[in-house]
């Protein structure tokens, strides 16, 4: 239902069941705003006037938080919302043509909304669908799989202003396409059995309920229980799977050992926020494996002593929203979430879902904290660390998705298990989310170890120039270094591997990844909010055929500034696929630098091109040409 | 005190808490800073703090001082960093010095002199920012905000009345005042709030004001940013 078709008074009503459901807690302020906007399609001012006095905040808070978030509209975009996926690998399965396709079946630019205000087309970041892109997100729901007639049949759809629950089923169907599954992948575990092994682990010493200050000081087999669980977490060298690489044990454990004021506990935070262009892993994970995740942080609130836990899953796996929700109102039928879990007084988890909204700086962990508490997700000063100061300053471990399941694992079998696969610094297995030119794009979970060239292999993939692994923060990899291995003593990975074969222009990569970083800048630290600006004109004068040695230069000043004075990761790695395309593919870049000297970023033929669009003309006249004016010479 | 640590060669004590900007100030080392103010707890985003601390650069104003660090303020690297990131504030809003009331009393305009930026380097961005003038008793030209969140925060902690934000994300990040119609004439903001005296470039303008003290006899105009006691330490109770 529009607003306009909404009166005053039931917008009101709206506002206030949402905001009550919530508890009128501005913490809850970013899943309040995503009821809102559910509803109404954009957040008006009433209410956000509204939510002012239930939430008692003032409204430049609102504000601030609806401002930060991709996905949050303070002015109308539509009843129908359509976001065209932009990672590099949409443009490669040919989104441009599509987002084209649409906006003139539709009448509408890219950008704006219709005249009649029935619908927008804009593009987002990546959606994780490469291994089945192009994709579109309407109203927050995913549509993999595009082509020209789907496009047809969404503007008749829209055109006709058919409901989105109508639309066909089979539009917002997502593969899982697991091409390699290994022990996370493929595992069985019955739900429950990693608990009953983390309990089981330990030597009885009796029932130790007299401290009461978390549940697992209440559990029978007293202190050592969690203690034990955290000894196999450390034999199995388990390292975080977001990228960083840090030790979980040692996060675990500085988390379970940070004192606690009166009133604080401890909490659990599983970072599904997968952001990073080229990364699709969790959002298969969390489809086939939702106990196993679940399980993990179960077992990680068992060892660090926490009662409540949440899922922060990124906007764009909204549809996943339901069925996660449903299984963890399972576990809780089921005994495994909730009050005195297996049985157990005293032990007491559960675990509540927060959506982002669009944001890729809130897979910063910091900033995770930040946006969990419904905050703009700027990651904050450090330290202290999420392991003494989190989630509302108390103690908080943020783990990846697939830490925790491969935690719920380690709780099954034993660190010794865990430890003996993979490498000797890299123990386990690792999920890659493989797009790009391949045959068979896909999930593919590989021991640690496994190099670039058996990945391609599996995949189909040939006459490759390059693979993109981590994501744009990640390392652009050259032929020449395929024998190069995936584990954190080589190539560490979040998960992402893109393909690129040689017809792919390394130059547009980077252009597309700069562009990215420059859209999902916090805009907190001057370094990274004007430089990612700076770096992305750079590149686009580059494009234009504006580019000269001076550009190259300037580009590594720069990229040396973001490194050294940024505030976070972001603007510390914004400048890599630029560097290690200029480093391994320079051709590409030679190709651009036409000019021995400086030339402008300033052209005035594309200066016109404004004129142009209003008065609809292209013809000669309205183009500028140097030839014409040039000094000297006659017309 | 007995706790130090060496700055540029130079033994500065420092008390437990306190922060290398807080130390050096108090015993008169300039660290050139924009969205540090020493009243308020520190925000760390300007990054024109940043100091070396043990060969790696962190921000002075947030990072804690302890026993033993060494730390590195004045040398050309990170005065040539620093000149880079005013340089970016420069061409981020649209600061046209000569025109400026706040010329000769701008914190921004004086770190510039101060770190010898003769040119703005990079294109300038002009962003389009329309100055409200709603209000009976200020100006806010948002042409010059460079986002140091000054005013934010002394509108919600000394103020309590939160009548600015930050809201949009990355390049188009922009102050927002408390009000539904975006006016400042629709919120509560004073003559005495302590947000209308803290903006350190020419955003929050007092009407009626204008070039009250002339040009050549302004704040920086005497001396150097460097040179001056922090003004605000000046009025600053205790």
């Amino acid at each position: 239902m529009a607003l306009n078709e909404m009166g005053a008074e039931a917008l009101a009503e709206i506002v206030d069941q949402i905001a009550t459901r919530y508890q009128r807690d501005p913490v809850n302020l970013l899943q309040i705003l995503r009821e809102i906007q559910e509803v109404c399609d954009w957040l008006p001012p009433a209410a956000i006037d509204q939510l002012q006095t239930l939430l008692n905040v003032p409204r430049t808070k609102i504000e601030g938080v609806a401002g930060f978030y991709s996905f949050f509209y303070t002015k109308p975009r539509g009843r129908y919302r359509i976001l065209f996926s932009d990672n590099i690998t949409d443009r490669m399965q040919g989104n441009q043509p599509l987002i084209k396709q649409l906006c003139e079946n539709l009448w509408i630019e890219p950008g704006k909304t219709s005249e009649d205000g029935l619908v927008s087309v804009d593009s987002t970041s990546c959606t994780g669908m490469c291994d089945q892109g192009p994709a579109l997100l309407v109203n927050n729901r995913a549509i993999p799989q595009l082509t020209a007639t789907r496009i047809t049949e969404i503007a008749d759809l829209v055109r006709n202003k058919t409901p989105l629950a109508d639309w066909p089923a089979d539009y917002f169907a997502v593969d899982n396409n697991i091409r390699k599954a290994d022990i996370l992948l493929a595992s069985e575990m019955t739900p429950g059995d990693a608990l009953r092994a983390a309990r089981g682990r330990t030597p009885s010493d009796g029932v130790k309920a007299s401290n009461t200050r978390s549940w697992r000081e209440g559990l029978p087999s007293g202190i050592s229980g969690p203690s034990a669980m955290l000894d196999e977490i450390k034999r199995a060298n388990l390292r975080g799977r977001g990228g960083a690489g840090f030790t979980t044990g040692l996060k675990w454990e500085a988390c379970r050992n940070a004192p606690l004021k009166s009133g604080q506990q401890r909490f659990v935070v599983c970072n599904a926020d997968e952001g990073e262009p080229g990364t699709f892993k969790d959002r298969v994970l969390l489809t086939t494996q939702a106990d196993l995740v679940i399980e993990g942080m179960t077992v990680a609130a068992y060892t660090i002593g926490a009662e409540q836990g949440f899922i922060y899953l990124r906007g764009e796996y909204r549809y996943l929203l339901d069925s996660l929700n449903a299984a963890l109102e399972r576990r809780r039928k089921e005994n495994l979430l909730g009050e005195n879990i297996l049985g157990i007084p005293g032990a007491d988890f559960d675990i509540k879902i927060h959506l982002g909204a669009g944001a890729y700086v809130c897979g910063e962990e910091s900033a995770l904290i930040e946006s969990l508490e419904g905050k703009r997700g700027t990651p904050r000063n450090r330290p202290p660390f999420p392991v003494t100061n989190g989630y509302l300053d108390q103690p908080t471990i943020v783990n990846n998705v697939e830490t925790f399941a491969a935690a719920a694992l380690i709780a099954l079998n034993g660190g010794e298990w865990y430890a003996a696969i993979g490498t000797s610094h890299s123990a386990g297995t690792k999920i890659l989310s493989v797009s790009g030119d391949c045959e068979r794009p896909g999930i593919y979970e590989y021991p640690f170890g496994v190099t670039i060239q058996q990945v391609l292999d599996d995949c189909g993939a040939s006459a490759t120039q390059a693979v993109q692994v981590s994501g744009p923060s990640g390392v652009c990899v050259g032929v020449d270094e395929f024998a190069r291995r995936i584990c954190f003593e080589d190539i560490p990975t979040a998960g992402a591997f893109m393909v690129f074969n040689q017809s792919r222009d390394m130059f547009e990569v980077a252009r597309n990844f700069v562009h990215f970083f420059q859209h999902e800048s916090c805009g907190f630290c001057t370094p990274c909010r004007v430089g990612t600006s700076l770096l992305v004109n750079m590149m686009d004068k580059l494009h234009n055929g504006h580019g000269s040695s001076y550009d190259f230069s300037e580009i590594e000043k720069l990229n040396l500034l973001l490194q050294t004075t940024s505030h976070c990761g972001l603007g510390h790695t914004a400048c890599n696929p630029v560097l290690d395309t200029i480093a391994k593919f320079r051709p590409a870049y030679e190709k651009r630098m036409k000019h021995d000297q400086f030339e402008p970023a300033f052209d005035l033929d594309r200066a016109l091109s404004q004129a142009r669009q209003m008065t609809g003309r292209d013809d000669s006249g309205a183009h500028f040409s140097t030839s014409k004016v040039a000094l000297g010479e006659k017309a | 005190m007995s706790q130090k640590f060496s700055l540029d060669g130079q033994v500065i004590p420092f008390e437990d808490g306190e922060t290398i900007m807080q130390a050096a100030t108090k015993a008169g080392v300039f660290i050139p800073h924009l969205c540090y103010h020493p009243e308020f707890k520190p925000h760390g985003s300007c990054k024109l703090c940043t100091v070396k601390v043990n060969g790696r650069q962190t921000a002075s104003c947030t990072m804690r001082a302890s026993t033993g660090m060494v730390v590195e303020n004045n040398t050309e690297e990170l005065n040539g960093e620093r000149r880079a990131l005013t340089q970016m504030l420069f061409v981020e809003g649209n600061h046209f010095c000569p025109s400026c009331e706040k010329s000769g009393n701008c914190q921004l305009q004086a770190t510039a002199y101060h770190l010898g930026m003769m040119s703005p380097h990079y294109d300038h961005f002009f962003p389009n920012r329309p100055v409200d003038a709603t209000h009976p008793d200020f100006f806010i030209d948002f042409n010059r905000c460079i986002l140091c969140s000054l005013c934010v925060r002394a509108s919600r902690d000394v103020d309590k009345k939160n009548v600015f934000a930050l809201s949009g994300r990355g390049i188009k990040t922009h102050l927002i005042v408390n009000a539904a119609s975006g006016n400042l004439a629709d919120t509560d903001f004073s003559l005495a709030d302590k947000a209308a005296q803290v903006c350190p470039v020419g955003v929050i303008l007092q009407k009626r004001q204008g070039f009250a003290v002339p040009i050549g006899e302004r704040t920086y105009d005497k001396a150097p940013i460097a040179a001056q006691r922090e003004p605000e330490m000046e009025g600053a109770p205790k």
